[in-house]
């Protein structure tokens, strides 16, 4: 018995293919989606993991002086009055090409258990190995590659638990890179140590939770919560896809199930072979999406790594490794979404009464009540969303909204369609227009989930493309601003800094020195810049707010310049006092903007920065000249400086614009599956209601209008659809964007963009969206052209 | 003539094999005329009835309207010939589903270009369906139904209709008026009348009466 029912129930699948094929495609590419976009983050977390949770530092507070480093002395001090501290020195060095984030402990004091290397190994190396020059470091296997044929670095132990670009050492040796000075950036406290703050032993230090220094997590979480929801928004997509082929098959099966009760099956039994047959597919077109995840994934990982090393200074591996924790996620997603797809078809057939009713049901008939409760609760998402940034604060305040607005104009998409469309037929004037516009509306229900996801798509692609767009216009407009000068030079030495400048100066229009330190600014990793009294800055400096007589007050050294990023996170304002280390205030004269940096930023006059910072590295110069070319060429011969040292700022121009393009490519790519998976959604419905389409087409036919006519109308209608959702996407994308830009955008990285507009890109949208409508309605129209007179004639005839 | 088919032959090709419907069949119909088709269920009746509204094609034989033969042309042509020269009425009432009573009722005259409000207003006062016009089919009975679907047949003053059973899914008594109102108009119009049926009762009524049996005229 059981053995034939499952014969009969899947012989369905037998006879439709395409369907079985969208239901797999459709489950699978959502599936697919929300796996790629989790097997990137597992990996980027792994890695952020490895960089923070490795040293095991996490868990141990830190004592810190927010205006800077602070002097050995203060480490003895403590020590000396019973303080159970280690020290740690951090910070970037440039070695041969390669950016390196350094980190100094003290092998002695510093927890072993959170030291790399095994214990075993670190047991072999002698302390002069450790301790004296050139020491050793630890890096991971990629890095040591690297740096292999750089000289003068400490000995390279490879360690693969490290993340690349990082370097773990002797602090001694970190200070030797760092040229710190002795400087300590700041001490953990080990168990024992004392509550509190040491008071007047060292009155400037304060306790730090070593979390809310979690500079590098707090910047990429944005970026992955950005993945993430891309990630539900195509399950969701996908969902939709799933929800109408499983519908689908339900209500075509309907004959046989009632069959199968009548000859005495028990519902129970029923019920469970559909749901084992609803498991068996979801595990199949899971397994085939996770596999799908993977290579997307892959594919991607790349650019992400770029993205997040360009943007945050964040490193993560370019290749991915398989985690079963993201490919079971992705199975129960599968499964879930599956058996939510389905417990409508289980439920209307637990309610099947045994006898068929002579009316024929139409598939998917939504009620006015429940279209607008839709809708009400479309608005209340929609409020609830806008009231998220004004109520709250913070980045999910920021998610908040743009969740909203995305679900709440979806929910309310089938009453604003149905209004226009009700429009469109009062506006009609010949007898099929009126009818062309009337079945639309009529349509609306079986066809509102894809136009849901088409909408959440579209309006995604706006919201996305125009921050992106509006990203790299400001950006490209300000590299133009800030890169001031033609020739960027980087003396390998102090004293070769010295010849270069001396060479220089009859031979260039000015040398801009480029100096600068690294020091915390309100206890965050910070770098101040000394600059010169020149023209450029005065006329070039892309300055967002600034007091009224900025540059007078800057050069008179009444003033600093600050970047956006720290005075949105300190909420300065010009005018107001700014501290750049103990005992070392200045007005805010500026305001400058400075995207794509994590760290806040300070610029000082640079006679100002030699007395407060006398140890300041003098290396890199910004060269005003009228033959950049030729410039580099002397240099290269005269001083031998390597081409890296010397960088004409189009490449410099080209450097930092490729980041950002790199940056984009995820985003852009997620876009475009995105948008393919809600043009299959449309497909799927359009063909789930071109088979229930002859009853409604039939009447018309008869009455007079031919086959291509109708298949004509159809076209028209998909096009329609789609032109109409477009015409509700624009606005919700454009309200996304300028959530990204002024609210997520601020919260994440503590800079605003302008939002510019790119019609353009609409209409490319507008036409992309219609060619999917139209490659989406082609094959149940090309079906319709050709069906058979009978076919049509069979809803005449008398038994049904 | 209205309709003048000769040696109509129509074979459906199914499962088992070759299912001959239809084996030359000849019928005219005069103006005025009003003639029953009857014959027992599965006899082709509806067939034929297919073949002369031009919504199917017969394998062989001719079929003329008015003189000009229909079963030559292509769709287009056929559709012209549904829309212009024929009123169809079918057992299943097939009303649009999406479109008012007023909207369904002059759908076929607008269709063909020959909507006359008056004629309209007058079609829907003599059906009885004059406070009904702002409603949807879904909110009609069967017999309103049927009235809107024969009110929508006769609106562009076709020279023929052609009905399949029309109260087939009627009770007797509804029946009886919708077939009583039916049979008024089309003498008003002067139209002919081609109604399929299997009851012997409502083929009396009409003045010829056709019966069909193993695919011919008996
Ligand atoms: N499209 C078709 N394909 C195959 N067989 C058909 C088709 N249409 C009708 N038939 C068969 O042709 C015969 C005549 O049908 P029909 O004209 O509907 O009979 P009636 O209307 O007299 O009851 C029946 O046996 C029916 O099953
Ligand atoms: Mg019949």
């Amino acid at each position: 018995m059981r053995r034939a029912a499952l014969a009969a129930l899947v012989s369905h699948w037998r006879r439709q293919p395409l369907q079985f094929f969208t239901l797999i495609a459709g489950l699978a590419l959502a599936t697919a989606l929300w796996s790629a976009v989790q097997a990137i983050n597992a990996e980027a977390r792994r890695s952020y993991a490895a960089a923070e949770g490795m040293l095991g530092l996490g868990s141990y507070e830190t004592l810190a002086d927010p205006a800077g480093r602070m002097p050995l002395e203060t480490f003895a001090r403590l020590r000396r009055a019973g303080w159970q501290v280690s020290p740690v020195l951090e910070g970037r060095a440039l070695l041969g090409n390669q950016r390196i984030e350094l980190l100094g402990l003290d092998f002695i004091s510093a927890p072993q258990a959170n030291l790399p290397g095994n214990p075993q190994l670190r047991e072999t190396l002698s302390p002069n190995e450790i301790f004296l020059p050139p020491g050793i470091a630890f890096v991971a296997p990629d890095t040591q590659r690297a740096l292999r044929d750089i000289a003068g670095l400490p000995h390279l132990i490879a360690d693969t638990s490290l993340p690349p670009g990082r370097l773990v050492t002797d602090i001694a040796v970190a200070d030797r890179i760092l040229e710190a000075g002795g400087g300590i950036d700041s001490l953990i406290l080990l168990k024992g140590a004392p509550d509190g703050t040491p008071g007047a032993l060292a009155p400037q230090l304060q306790r730090f939770d070593r979390q809310s220094q979690g500079e590098i997590s707090r910047l990429t979480d944005s970026f992955h919560l950005n993945l993430t929801a891309f990630g539900l928004l195509s399950f969701a997509v996908g969902l939709f896809i799933v929800h109408g082929t499983i519908g689908l098959a339900f209500e075509q099966r309907r004959p046989v199930f009632r069959t199968l009760r009548a000859v005495g099956l028990p519902l129970r039994e029923l019920l469970g072979l559909l749901m084992a047959e609803i498991i068996l597919l979801a595990l199949l077109a899971g397994g085939l999406g996770i596999l799908l995840g993977y290579l997307i994934a892959a594919a991607l990982l790349p650019d992400v790594a770029a993205t997040l090393r360009g943007l945050y200074g964040a490193s993560i591996p370019g290749s991915l490794a398989f985690d079963p924790g993201w490919a079971a996620s992705g199975l129960g997603v599968a499964l879930i979404g599956a058996l939510v797809a389905a417990t409508h078809g289980l439920n209307s057939i637990r309610k099947m009464p045994l006898l068929a009713s002579a009316r024929p049901r139409a598939w998917a008939v939504a009620s006015t009540a429940s279209l607008r409760r839709q809708a009400l609760a479309g608005l209340v998402l929609l409020l609830a969303g806008i009231a998220a940034p004004i109520l709250a604060d913070g980045l999910l305040a920021g998610f908040a909204l743009m969740g909203g607005l995305l679900l709440g104009a979806a929910l309310l998409l089938p009453l604003v369609l149905g209004a226009a469309l009700s429009a469109g037929a009062a506006l009609a004037r010949g007898p099929v227009a009126q009818w062309f516009w009337a079945d639309t509306r009529q349509q609306l229900p079986g066809l509102s989930l894809a136009l849901m996801s088409l909408l959440l798509a579209l309006a995604t692609n706006v919201g996305v493309s125009t921050m992106v767009s509006s990203f790299r216009l400001t950006f490209t407009g300000w590299l133009d601003q800030r890169l001031v000068s033609q020739l960027y030079v980087t003396a390998p030495s102090e004293a070769e800094g010295e010849r270069l400048r001396a060479w220089l100066a009859p031979r260039a229009e000015a040398i801009l020195p480029i100096w600068k330190v690294d020091t915390p600014l309100y206890g965050t990793p910070g770098e101040i810049y000394g600059i010169v009294d020149h023209q450029v800055y005065r006329s070039h400096w892309p300055l967002l707010a600034s007091s009224d007589t900025p540059w007078e007050d800057f050069y008179a050294g009444r003033g600093t310049l600050i970047n956006e990023q720290l005075a949105y996170r300190e909420d300065l304002s010009p005018g107001d006092s700014v501290t750049l280390g103990p005992g070392w205030t200045l007005p805010v004269s500026a305001i400058y903007s400075d995207y794509g940096n994590p760290a806040g930023q300070a610029i000082v006059h640079l006679p100002l920065l030699l007395t407060q910072h006398p140890e300041v590295p003098r290396l890199r110069h910004g060269i005003l000249t009228e033959d950049p070319e030729g410039l580099a060429r002397a240099l290269h011969e005269e001083f031998g400086l390597p081409r890296a040292n010397l960088i004409d700022n189009g490449s410099l121009k080209a450097i930092s614009l490729q980041i950002f393009e790199r940056t984009f490519t995820v985003t852009g790519a997620l876009n475009v599956l995105t948008l393919s998976v809600a043009g299959f959604a449309i497909l799927t419905a359009l063909l789930t209601l071109s088979s229930m389409r002859l009853p409604q087409l039939a009447p018309p036919w008869a009455l007079g209008l031919t086959r291509a006519q109708l298949a004509r109308l159809e076209t028209l209608r998909s096009l329609a659809l789609a032109a109409l959702t477009f015409a509700l996407a624009l606005p919700t994308g454009l309200v996304l964007a300028w959530s990204l830009l002024a609210v997520v955008n601020v919260e994440a990285f503590g800079w605003r963009l302008p939002m510019f507009l790119f019609p353009a890109q609409w209409l490319w949208l507008l036409a992309l969206s219609l060619i999917a409508a139209l490659l989406a309605a082609y094959l149940p129209v090309r079906r319709l052209a050709r069906t058979d007179p009978s076919q049509f004639l069979k809803v005449f005839a008398d038994e049904r | 003539m209205l309709i003048d088919a000769r040696d109509l032959t129509k074979t459906f090709t199914t499962a088992d094999g070759k299912l001959p419907v239809l084996n030359g069949i000849s019928l005219q119909l005069q103006p005025g005329e009003t003639l029953a088709l009857t014959g027992e269920s599965g006899s082709g009746k509806s067939t034929l009835l297919h073949l002369l509204a031009a919504l199917d094609t017969p394998d062989s034989g001719t079929i003329r309207h008015q003189d000009d033969d229909i079963t030559s042309g292509n769709d287009t042509s056929r559709a012209a010939v549904r829309r212009n020269r024929i009123g169809l009425v079918f057992q299943q009432f097939n009303l649009i589903p999406s479109l008012d009573i007023a909207a369904n009722l002059a759908f076929q005259a607008r269709l063909a270009g020959r909507y006359d409000a008056d004629w309209c207003a007058v079609l829907s006062q003599r059906l009885g369906l004059s406070e009904l016009l702002s409603r949807y089919p879904e909110q009609l009975s069967g017999g309103q139904q049927q009235r809107v679907a024969i009110g929508r047949a006769l609106a562009p003053r076709p020279p023929v209709l052609l009905a399949d059973e029309p109260t087939g899914n009627l009770d007797e008594a509804t029946a009886d008026s919708v077939l009583e109102m039916m049979l008024e108009l089309v003498d008003e119009t002067g139209a002919g009348l081609l109604m399929v049926t299997h009851s012997t009762r409502l083929a009396g009524r009409l003045s010829r009466r056709l019966h069909l049996s193993q695919g011919r005229v008996a």
